[in-house]
């Protein structure tokens, strides 16, 4: 009786899983969610006395109005794009790499050996070939130190990974103090790179957003086509399953690291190479973190980190822009990445469930 | 021995905000829900705890009154802890509501955060002309106190006696947040709440209010652990990116003391030590950026043993990074 009584009151909603949405629908829940963040954007510029489109409209003037300012913008892309794919690997495989950051910076740092003392010593094809690869080296051999770890005992990945990111800055702030400190600068920084070790541009950006593109389309292939991308989807959905179907979790774990580091550490040489010249405190710059969202906000989907990773550079370019026309903090670009993110997450549920109203499917079972 | 004594009562001070961080993490893990925005809402609370007495002072003085220490400080523990929770509460509502992954939610949470703390700041600065920076009357109510007799005592008067009121505040917290863990009900059945959410949810406990609770307090201490770095660290003046790591380092210290508020003093205070070891142990010819790696080493080093040597009364809340779904019980 009593029972009865309680499920007339009992909540009126009713959570449902919800089987295989069509992808029209996927998408236009996405943009509602796009929409929702850029409104509560719009709501914190208005708060601090601004009128929110003419604010917005001065972000896109500031990253798309021009070609010099285009460039930029790819310039911020490019290296953002390039550790977003690296990170989506680890992320498929369920292992939080959240240092980035860090096999970035190693990666520059490696690059920078040959790029400050051996760029006289060989042709410049092989100096920029030698880079590269000790960049992808750098950073992939520093990923793999908190997957050996992983797969060896369970150690928690999240914090090594982050930990490491602190180091790999303190190594550049040592490098940067002493043994590369510039010789005639008053100041701690590392010399400028030699013409010779600088990349060629193509249309006015460093040939990097073509490799980006490349990559894109190879790491699309390598994940949904090949058999390394498959047992990195079967170990990150289930570790008991990728254990009975006898893939060796523990060789995918590293391998994926070194991959995942190995693609920081390339981005990080565009970085150096191709737009800063030099290594500073700075290289990274939280690109290790924004990929992470640019990851995520793609479902792990190198076409989708493509449009995110081009979306966030507007944003920052966009932010630097409205520091200097309306005095608003350029951490707003940081602030709006995170409202993004947060409906995107939030968007996720009503994607896999739906609301339904439990009195009504009592009624007519 | 004055050395010693004055990096122990450094390492006290130094380790506070990682003590508040550290339990308001253990507090929210309890509930089975891992947040990895301590970072975020560290800033979140910095920026408040500056900025809500900041605006009380400028206003006081503008009205020809002066401010009062005591209210400034209230207004600070109040703003942090709402700041501090209201990140939590967004967390909470993406993982226990709609199910979000508790990882990613966590990492936005602290790019959010970060970006938030270091927006206002800036603004805050803007509106200062320069930089933002508190009076000396609410400074001081940050100072180290004096307490007549005790804080005269050789030795221990300096080691117990003359920290500000925060160290004694975030003492007492973790005191009071050993016994409501373990010899309290409420305390008991979050923790059942934790370990396994079904078992306690067909028990009868309302598991959702009880995560919500823990989740979004535990958010809130986190807030004063930074308003500690704004208020205390950096005395009453933003600096740009002033947490820096300290929320990340308090998620490692939850492992270290292996999620007892208790032990978690002790962590505190060797952590907080091997962030001014520098100041106090130089090594002559040593790179100081070899003590700067050290907290950061020091911690990849304990988490390498710690998982090596795994006990069963060590572990994690068991349901730590699932969500749990009624529904798919």
């Amino acid at each position: 009786m009593n029972h009865l009584q309680k499920q007339k009151t009992g909540p009126v909603i009713h959570i449902v899983k919800r089987e295989n949405l069509s992808v029209r629908r996927q998408w236009l829940i996405r943009g509602l969610a796009l929409t929702g963040a850029l409104l509560s954007g719009a709501l914190l510029i208005l708060a601090l006395g601004h009128n929110p489109l003419a604010v917005y409209r001065d972000m896109l003037a500031g990253a798309l109005g021009s070609p010099t300012v285009r460039r930029e913008t790819v310039k911020i892309a490019v290296p953002l794009l390039i550790t977003a794919i690296g990170v989506s690997l680890a992320f498929k495989m369920r292992f939080w790499n959240i240092g980035a950051e860090g096999q970035f910076l190693m990666g520059a740092v490696a690059a920078g050996c040959f790029a400050f003392f051996m760029y006289d010593r060989m042709p410049r094809p092989v100096l920029i070939f030698v880079m590269l690869v000790a960049g992808m080296a750098g950073g992939g051999i520093y990923g793999m130190i908190p997957a050996f770890f992983k797969a060896k005992w369970g150690t928690n990945e999240t914090l090594f990974t982050l930990m490491l990111n602190y180091i790999a800055l303190v190594l550049v702030q040592y490098l940067q103090n002493g043994p590369w400190k510039a010789p005639k600068s008053q100041f701690p920084k590392m010399p400028m790179l030699d013409d010779r070790a600088r990349l060629s541009k193509i249309l006015g950006v460093h040939w990097g957003w073509v490799m980006a593109l490349v990559l894109v389309v190879l790491f699309y292939f390598y994940l949904t086509r090949t058999k390394q991308g498959y047992e990195i989807a079967v170990t990150g959905d289930s570790i008991h399953t990728a254990r009975y179907a006898g893939i060796p979790i523990n060789l995918v774990i590293i391998r994926t690291m070194f991959l995942s580091g190995a693609l920081a550490g390339l981005a990080a040489v565009f970085q150096v190479a191709g737009s800063d010249y030099t290594i500073t405190e700075g290289t990274a710059g939280g690109v290790g973190f924004t990929a992470i969202t640019a990851a995520w906000m793609a479902r792990l989907n190198p076409f989708g980190m493509l449009a995110a990773s081009v979306f966030i550079a507007i944003l920052e370019r966009g932010s630097n822009k409205i520091q200097t026309t309306f005095k608003i903090p350029s951490s707003a670009s940081e602030v709006l990445t995170g409202m993004i993110l947060f409906f995107m997450l939030g968007c996720e549920f009503f994607m896999n469930y739906k609301l339904v109203n439990s009195r009504r499917r009592r009624e007519n079972p | 021995m004055n050395t010693l004594l004055n990096l122990a009562a450094a390492a006290v001070l130094a380790g506070t905000p990682l003590l508040l961080g550290t339990l308001g993490e253990i507090l929210t893990e309890k509930s089975g829900n891992i947040n990895l925005g301590v970072e975020g809402m560290m800033f979140m609370g910095a920026i408040a705890g500056l900025s809500v007495p900041f605006f009380y002072e400028q206003l006081t003085l503008e009205a020809g009154a002066s401010p009062s220490g005591t209210a400034g400080a209230l207004m600070a523990l109040a703003a942090s802890f709402a700041a501090g929770a209201f990140g939590a509460l967004i967390y909470g509502f993406l993982t226990i509501t709609l199910h979000a992954d508790q990882n990613v939610t966590g990492l936005t949470l602290t790019i959010f955060g970060t970006g938030l703390g270091n927006f206002f700041g800036e603004y805050l600065g803007y509106q200062a002309g320069g930089y933002a920076a508190l009076g000396e009357e609410l400074k001081s109510a940050f100072h180290n106190l004096s307490i007549p007799g005790l804080s005269q005592i050789p030795v221990l008067g300096k080691l117990l006696f003359q920290y500000n009121w925060m160290v004694y505040f975030a003492v007492i917290l973790a005191l009071a947040m050993n016994h409501f863990l373990r010899r309290t009900r409420l305390g008991l059945n979050l923790r059942a709440v934790g370990e396994d959410p079904a078992a306690a949810d067909a028990a009868g406990i309302n598991t959702t209010r009880y995560q919500y609770t823990a989740v979004i307090i535990g958010g809130g201490i986190c807030g004063i652990g930074g308003m500690y770095m704004s208020m205390v660290t950096t005395s009453g003046v933003w600096v740009h990116n002033c947490v820096s790591g300290y929320g990340w380092l308090s998620v490692a210290l939850v492992i270290f003391s292996v999620w007892n508020p208790a032990r978690a003093l002790l962590a505190a205070v060797i952590f907080g030590g091997l962030t001014v070891l520098r100041l106090y142990l130089p090594i002559p010819g040593m790179p100081i950026q070899i003590y700067e790696m050290l907290p950061y080493a020091v911690t990849i080093l304990v988490l390498i043993a710690s998982s090596i040597r795994q006990r069963r009364e060590n572990m994690q809340p068991k349901s730590c990074g699932v969500n749990y779904f009624r529904e798919e019980r």
